[in-house]
């Protein structure tokens, strides 16, 4: 698997895409193909303030619930609508048009994420 | 790979939703060489194992097999199994991975209390010699007949043959049983024969559409039927009745362990009844979610669930109160905090349609 390296990771498997002070977030490639073929998604409303390791939201396969943590503080902007018509778009396309949410976060030097190489070898360590 | 039991065992191999469907539509193939088997023989093995269990195995012929609940003196379930008559004193018994252990221990104990009653007899815990795969869907007479030398059209469901597999000289015993709700078979051979067969199988059956499946498509199959799963739907505290397995429970059978308090059971009003549900709301049951009434009331709880892949929506099983059960109820489930509305449904949720 293959991480793009101008996003950053969390432990969570959320990947972060920082433009600014507005960061886009979604889960891995290795998160989708963990949890199998996602049939729901529950995303947060716009204007919702979230701190870094809040939960914001949830994705279900057949199998499995998981939590979705948001990986930095901040206020949600937008959200992937087109998610809750077709979750399988998150097996499809984790790290682009799968995007779940987008953030104004203030404070991203605070932030402590992962490297894609980093990422890398954290999955590669679960394994 | 996840650890079921001390078995490594895959959740999916392709892809649940890609297994799930190739089983109903054409056929799945599963690795189920982690159930448990004993072997029951002796003069003494009918007359004791029908005091074992809640079903009448009296009326068994060879050849023919049974599903039953093995209960507790309270009436709780030990376990869910099914039986195999081979001769009059000579039975195969199958139960569930995880409970192998304490199904043998509940057997041996109950053996040292009856002592001679029913004659002598003798139980071997046999798991670790055979392979079971489990051929399931449309196509499973099919595939299967290119591959063994009995004719399995003649074989009827829950009866079984024993014949050969593969070069025909490998012993297998062939039952027309099955946990998905589709046709098809479930095969017993030597340990060291599985992986030979597995792929023999996988080669004959790939061209028709044949899928090896996981745990995760062998679990949404049988929910789709509303088959009890150990675990969820049935344990140590709950009896048969409530399961809704009255029909494996004979409490006109003379007597067997837990008759009394099954009996008493259904002699008062029941506390409460596993149904059936469709989510009308959004989002998926699971087990152990609570089940309320629109003004947050506890009904019940969620025993199973799960997105149907074969509804393509969300389904449950669970305990409710018995006014709830009549279908048509409308219940909430609580789903994580919020109140989501479901409606009890005829099950199973699926019927083949062949």
């Amino acid at each position: 698997m293959s991480y793009p390296t101008e996003f950053k990771y969390t432990k969570d498997h959320e990947w972060a895409r920082v433009e600014g002070t507005t960061v886009t977030v979604g889960i891995t490639e290795h998160a989708q193909s963990a949890l199998g073929d996602i049939v729901f998604v529950e995303l947060p409303q716009p204007g919702r303030a979230l701190r870094k390791g809040e939960t914001f939201g949830v994705v279900e396969s057949i199998k499995a619930v998981s939590d979705l943590y948001s990986p930095i503080d901040g206020t949600i902007l937008e959200v992937n609508t087109s998610l809750a018509q077709d979750p399988s778009l998150i097996n499809r396309s984790p790290h682009s048009d799968a995007w779940m949410v987008r953030m104004e976060c203030p404070a991203i030097a605070s932030a402590d994420l992962m490297s894609a190489s980093q990422y890398s070898e954290y999955v590669k360590s679960l394994q | 790979m996840i650890d079921f039991g001390g078995w490594e065992l895959p959740v999916q191999y392709t892809g649940l939703m890609d297994e799930h469907l190739a089983c109903r539509s054409a056929c799945g193939m599963f690795d189920v060489s982690h159930m448990g088997e004993f072997v029951l023989k002796g003069p003494g093995a009918e007359g004791f194992l029908n005091f074992a269990i809640t079903n009448d195995i009296s009326k068994l012929s060879n050849n023919q097999a049974m599903y039953s609940v093995l209960c507790h003196s309270t009436g709780g379930a030990v376990d869910d199994l099914v039986v195999y008559r081979f001769e009059k004193d000579h039975f195969l018994i199958v139960v569930n991975a995880a409970n192998t252990e304490k199904d043998f221990e509940h057997f041996k104990v109950l053996e040292a209390k009856v002592g001679n009653r029913f004659g002598d007899f003798e139980l071997t815990n046999e798991s670790s010699k055979y392979t079971q795969i489990a051929l399931q869907g449309r196509f499973a007479e099919k595939i299967l007949q290119t591959l063994c030398d009995v004719s399995l059209a003649d074989i009827k469901t829950y009866w079984f043959k024993k014949g050969h597999v593969l070069d025909g000289r490998t012993e297998a015993v062939l039952a027309r049983t099955g946990y998905t709700g589709e046709d098809g078979f479930e095969i017993y051979v030597d340990w060291n024969e599985g992986p030979r067969l597995w792929r023999a199988l996988l080669e004959t059956g790939a061209p028709l559409g044949l899928k090896p499946c996981g745990l995760g498509a062998r679990d949404t199959l049988r929910l789709e039927m509303k088959y009890p799963l150990y675990g969820h739907e049935l344990d140590d505290h709950t009896h048969p009745l409530e399961a809704g397995l009255g029909w494996v429970t004979k409490l006109a059978k003379e007597d067997f362990v837990g008759k009394e308090a099954i009996s008493l059971a259904k002699s008062q009003p029941p506390r409460r009844a596993l149904v059936g549900f469709k989510m009308v709301s959004k989002g998926i049951p699971r087990q152990g979610y609570g089940l309320v009434t629109e003004n947050g009331e506890s009904i019940g709880i969620v025993t199973s669930g799960t997105h149907s892949p074969s509804l393509k929506t969300a389904i449950g099983v669970g305990y409710v109160r018995p006014t709830f059960a009549p279908v048509g109820s409308k219940i909430f489930v609580d789903i994580r905090g919020q109140r989501a509305e479901a409606e009890v449904v005829q099950t199973p949720f699926y019927r083949r349609d062949y």
